[in-house]
């Protein structure tokens, strides 16, 4: 049977998010509770989560968080990593034994700095940098897989349900600003724990309820920019689209936002005759990054927590505020387990952004 | 009131309204038996017209006339133009003087092979005022019109 | 005098007791096949001449006439098949290179007829086209790599001029003096009002036609007939034909008898005279000189048109497509070599040039391997027979299709290949007023629009069922692809999946 990397699955699932406004760090325990809540949604074969904020003493290094099948391919790594990078620290991710997460691989954490004589050599900033020592790894390093790469946020995830995953990874333990969450429900058996979500490339996570038709148009389109496509799991795409948008072309968000889920011309027209233009531009320009499909994704990065839907809203997504948090999840019941008189409940409307910002650390 | 107007652009000459106007006015309305059993008139002929090497067609037929000279030869009136403005000819009254035929500017007026009376055109008044050269020109050179009509096309 | 050994191609049958003497078909056929026998009051047939175009069949008005392959027998031989040997009688007779006209007919393999699509089932809801917003509009032409903004979130990018189709299909070239101005009215006035282009072809632009300006895309062929800079300056797009797929590496040929006052005053040629493009275009010889050509052309109509290069589908057409991308164009036409033709020497026709799928394939992947795709469009043409067709066309990454062949048929052309004779029976492959007349616009335009108005429903249906809602998200898709029946080199060149994997 083939393996997870060869072959792509598609999935519907569950999907959590939460966020505090003011930036106030809170432990993992109500993001488990809220996708536990979901159980019917996955299948067991997936879950995960992404928090941020939650390494303040290390918040100016890149936190690689690696998987590996076995030690010959972590010493591999490492070798290259130590040539790469200034390793400040270094150490597996400590888990707790849960019953249901079986064949784990090695989970190592290391927090970097790219070496500056490579980054000067190069010409690059050292964001570029460590995303193609990441894509590089992924793509070349067979068994070894880096699964988070962001400063002060890291992803945790592996095959399983999401809160014995959530188990597995201790993530009581940890207190950030935002964090996400993701059940799968794959039509597939994968045998890799990077099949599930979320997707990360540096400070980018994605978690994703849904499947992208328009994925292979994507993709040849995303390939063409050095990025590579090593899961064949349409959330990646997404993930890489993202970065090309907004981290190397530096389109403002709500741009890039409204590229992947470009307005139907018929609205475009409709608008005034700059926006109107601006936005068959941006339709012109970007039409391969337009995601088709129905989808609800969570988008986490170092501003705040975007979410967003397909344009035809074939997904769900509720959102909630409580004092200064805001959720979102895939039901509303997700978000009344863990905050019992939510306020402002409402569901974006299809390819309409809802996009939260700290407004402080 | 509506006329068949010919357009000399798209007639191609090839006779069709001519097959198709004699199968509407015979008995059995099948074209086969009209051509081998019976003896029908068409009232709609082809004109061909050649200058400098090319050749124009067009369909001529009845014009139905405001003031039908036809009307004021016919010396037994059979010919009368009806309340709908189509000028008629009643057969049984023709005497086949072939008066009208002369006095017809136009042209559009024949000697029936059936006998001592004569043909023309009566905008298929039996076939529901649907003209049968209208319906199977193939390349739309006849059309059912009013004069605004015609005018704008 | 020796004896005519070409056998008849065509077998003409009357039933007798249905012909009603009509004479309908005497007068229709161009080719003289029928003969009105006045004392015995039959009509009889010359079958030598017959080309089986069909028009005495659909005049008749008692369909009392059916057309026949000749059923005379050679000895079995499937080498030496009844045609290869009256070709080669028609060579020892007339000295002549033997002239054919629309596409490749040889059983070489059709390759949209081996691929599948794809539908969404459960994990994916297929999206309704009769009630959901469903996208066919494509933006041909160069896009820039990004889009650039000002600390004021103003947008600063200027983007090159694009031509807006509301569906992703074109007229392709088909010059006056091919096919007749009526076929060209036809299709200027549907391409107007399905907002989509016609185009030229190397014939020039007539001009009662430049009122359909913003509908036309300007051909500049290897003659240069009909160029000047008014003309450059009508149309929409520009298009330099560098070559076509019925005849790769040869010019345009039309005959004299084709070459009247009209053609040849919009062609700038003197009457009667046989109307040779030359092989190459005499100021290209290389790359860098199409990038001078590109680059003038832009110049003179002041960087307001995009221009489109046209070139056949040959062995190494993802290399020049690379470069015409480098030289400057706005879009690239790849034609197959079942592309069709006025006239082109049939040894070409049916041997040089490889099919439009592969070509089509091979030439997206090149460009996006070399980071480039997004530069330029890409038109694919060389015979698109229907919806499906286009679908997989762009699938395999295709911005927008051509169809000429396709047009034609709609117009009432029924493939009898004869047009380089100019008696076209349908009014559409000739010069001959009489004949013209046959083609009626206003019925033909109206027979085009349907023809594509119903085609982009079908690829609204079929881009449904798999999910998508726009066209944009279909290009370059491959994985909505399967192939069946295909080898595993065809499938990698192909680069989709067999079917069942």
């Amino acid at each position: 049977m083939l393996k997870e990397g060869q072959v792509r699955i598609p999935a519907g699932c569950a999907i959590s998010g939460i966020i505090d406004k003011k930036g106030n760090r809170f432990n993992g325990t109500d993001i488990i509770k809220s996708i536990a809540l979901m159980h019917e949604r996955s299948n067991g074969l997936g879950g995960g989560f992404a928090g941020y904020g939650i390494y303040p003493q290390y918040k100016d290094f890149f936190a690689l968080h690696i998987f590996y099948d076995n030690n010959q391919i972590k010493a591999k790594t490492e070798e290259f990593l130590n040539e790469h990078f200034e390793i400040e620290s270094a150490g597996n991710i400590p888990t707790r034994k849960v019953p249901s997460i079986k064949d784990k691989p090695l989970i190592w954490r290391y927090f970097v700095l790219p070496r500056i004589y490579k980054v000067r050599n190069l010409n690059m900033d050292e964001d570029e940098f460590t995303a193609r020592c990441v894509i590089r790894i992924n793509k070349e390093f067979g068994g070894a897989y880096v699964f988070s790469s962001g400063k002060n946020m890291g992803a945790f995830k592996g095959v399983g349900y999401p809160e014995d995953i959530g188990d597995f990874y201790m993530l009581e333990n940890y207190e950030g600003y935002i964090w996400t969450a993701h059940g799968r429900f794959p039509t597939n058996t994968p045998g890799w724990w990077g099949g599930a979500h979320p997707f990360t490339m540096l400070d980018w996570s994605i978690v994703h309820n849904g499947e992208i038709s328009s994925y292979d148009a994507n993709r040849r389109f995303v390939e063409m920019y050095g990025y590579n496509c090593s899961l064949q799991t349409d959330t990646e795409v997404i993930t890489y689209l993202l970065d090309l948008l907004v981290r190397k072309h530096k389109l403002p968000m709500e741009k890039a936002l409204q590229v992947l889920v470009a307005p139907f011309w018929k609205n475009i027209e409709n608008e005034n005759s700059k926006k109107a233009k601006e936005l068959k531009a941006l339709r012109t320009v970007y039409s391969s990054a337009l995601i088709n499909g129905p989808f609800s994704i969570l988008i986490g990065y170092e501003d705040g927590l975007i979410a967003l839907n397909d344009r035809i809203k074939l997904r769900s997504m509720v959102s909630a505020t409580k004092g200064s948090k805001v959720y979102f999840a895939s039901e509303e019941s997700a978000i009344r387990a863990i905050c019992p008189e939510p306020e402002n409940i409402y569901h974006p409307k299809g390819g309409e952004p809802v996009i939260v910002k700290l407004e402080a650390k | 009131m509506k006329k068949v107007y010919a357009f000399e652009k798209n007639c191609l000459g090839c006779g069709l309204c001519e097959v198709h106007c004699r199968t509407a006015h015979s008995k059995s309305k099948n074209i086969i038996k009209t051509y081998k059993k019976e003896k029908v008139d068409s009232a709609i002929t082809i004109e061909e017209i050649e200058k400098n090497g090319v050749k124009t067609f067009f369909a001529l037929q009845c014009r139905h006339c405001v003031e039908p000279k036809c009307v004021q030869a016919c010396i037994s009136g059979a010919m009368y133009k009806d309340e709908n403005g189509i000028v008629r000819n009643i057969k049984e009254k023709c005497v086949g003087c072939l008066s009208c035929i002369m006095a017809c500017p136009f042209g559009a007026i024949k000697q029936s092979v059936n006998g001592n009376i004569i043909s023309k055109c009566d905008l298929c008044i039996e076939n529901g005022n649907d003209p049968a050269c209208v319906k199977n020109c193939p390349n739309n050179a006849l059309k059912l019109l009013d004069l605004e009509e015609k005018n704008n096309s | 005098m020796s004896l005519n050994l070409v056998s008849d191609r065509f077998e003409v049958l009357r039933d007798q007791n249905k012909c009603i003497q009509c004479q309908v078909c005497v007068k229709q056929c161009s080719n003289e096949v029928h003969i009105y026998d006045k004392e015995d009051n039959v009509v009889l047939s010359d079958d030598s001449k017959c080309v089986c175009c069909h028009r005495c069949v659909a005049m008749c008005p008692t369909k009392a006439i059916k057309i026949r392959k000749n059923t005379l027998e050679f000895k079995e031989n499937a080498n030496w098949t009844g045609t290869a040997i009256d070709e080669i009688y028609r060579q020892a007779q007339t000295g002549g290179m033997l002239l054919s006209s629309m596409g490749n007919p040889k059983p070489f393999p059709i390759y949209w007829d081996k691929i599948l699509l794809n539908a969404s089932q459960v994990t994916n809801p297929s999206i309704d086209p009769l009630r959901e917003p469903m996208e066919t509009k494509v933006m041909i032409g160069r896009k820039p790599d990004k889009i650039e903004y000002d600390k004021n979130g103003n947008m600063i990018t200027k983007i090159p001029p694009q031509i807006e189709l509301n569906m992703p299909i074109m007229f392709s070239a088909m010059s006056y003096g091919s096919i007749s101005k009526n076929a060209h009215e036809a299709l200027a006035r549907a391409a107007e009002k399905l907002g989509i282009l016609y185009n030229t072809g190397e014939g020039g632009l007539h001009k009662d036609f430049y009122k359909y300006g913003k509908n036309t895309t300007v051909q500049v062929a290897s003659g240069r007939f009909g160029v000047h800079l008014d003309y450059l300056n009508a149309g929409a797009a520009i298009e330099i034909k560098i070559g076509q797929g019925a005849k790769p590496g040869i010019g345009g040929h039309l005959p004299g008898i084709k070459v009247g006052p009209d053609v040849s005053a919009t062609r700038m040629i003197p009457e009667g005279s046989d109307a040779i493009s030359p092989a190459p275009h005499h100021d290209i010889y290389s790359i860098e000189d199409l990038r001078q050509l590109i680059l003038s052309l832009k110049e003179s109509t002041n960087y307001t048109k995009p221009v489109f290069v046209k070139i056949a589908a040959v062995h190494n057409v993802s290399a020049i497509a690379s470069g015409i991308a480098r030289a400057g164009a706005d879009a690239i036409v790849i034609d197959g070599f079942r592309g069709g033709t006025g006239a082109a020497p049939t040894r070409v026709r049916d041997n040089v040039g490889i099919p439009i799928e592969l070509a089509l394939a091979c030439v997206d992947q090149r460009l996006r391997d070399e980071g480039i795709r997004n530069h330029i469009s890409i038109i694919c043409a060389g015979s698109i027979r229907n919806s499906a067709d286009i679908v997989k066309a762009i699938a395999l990454g295709a911005d927008a299709v051509y169809i000429a062949s396709a047009a034609l048929i709609a117009m009432g052309c029924h493939m009898c290949q004869s047009c380089s004779t100019g008696k076209c029976n349908w009014g559409i492959a000739t010069q001959n007023p009489e004949l013209v007349k046959r083609l009626n616009p206003d019925i033909a335009y109206e027979r085009l629009i349907n023809l594509l108005t119903a085609w982009n429903n079908e690829i609204k249906e079929m881009l449904g069922g798999m999910g998508i809602n726009a066209i944009d998200s279909l290009r370059g898709n491959r994985l909505m692809l399967r192939g069946i029946g295909l080898n595993l080199k065809e499938l990698e060149i192909l680069g989709i999946k067999h079917a069942g994997e």
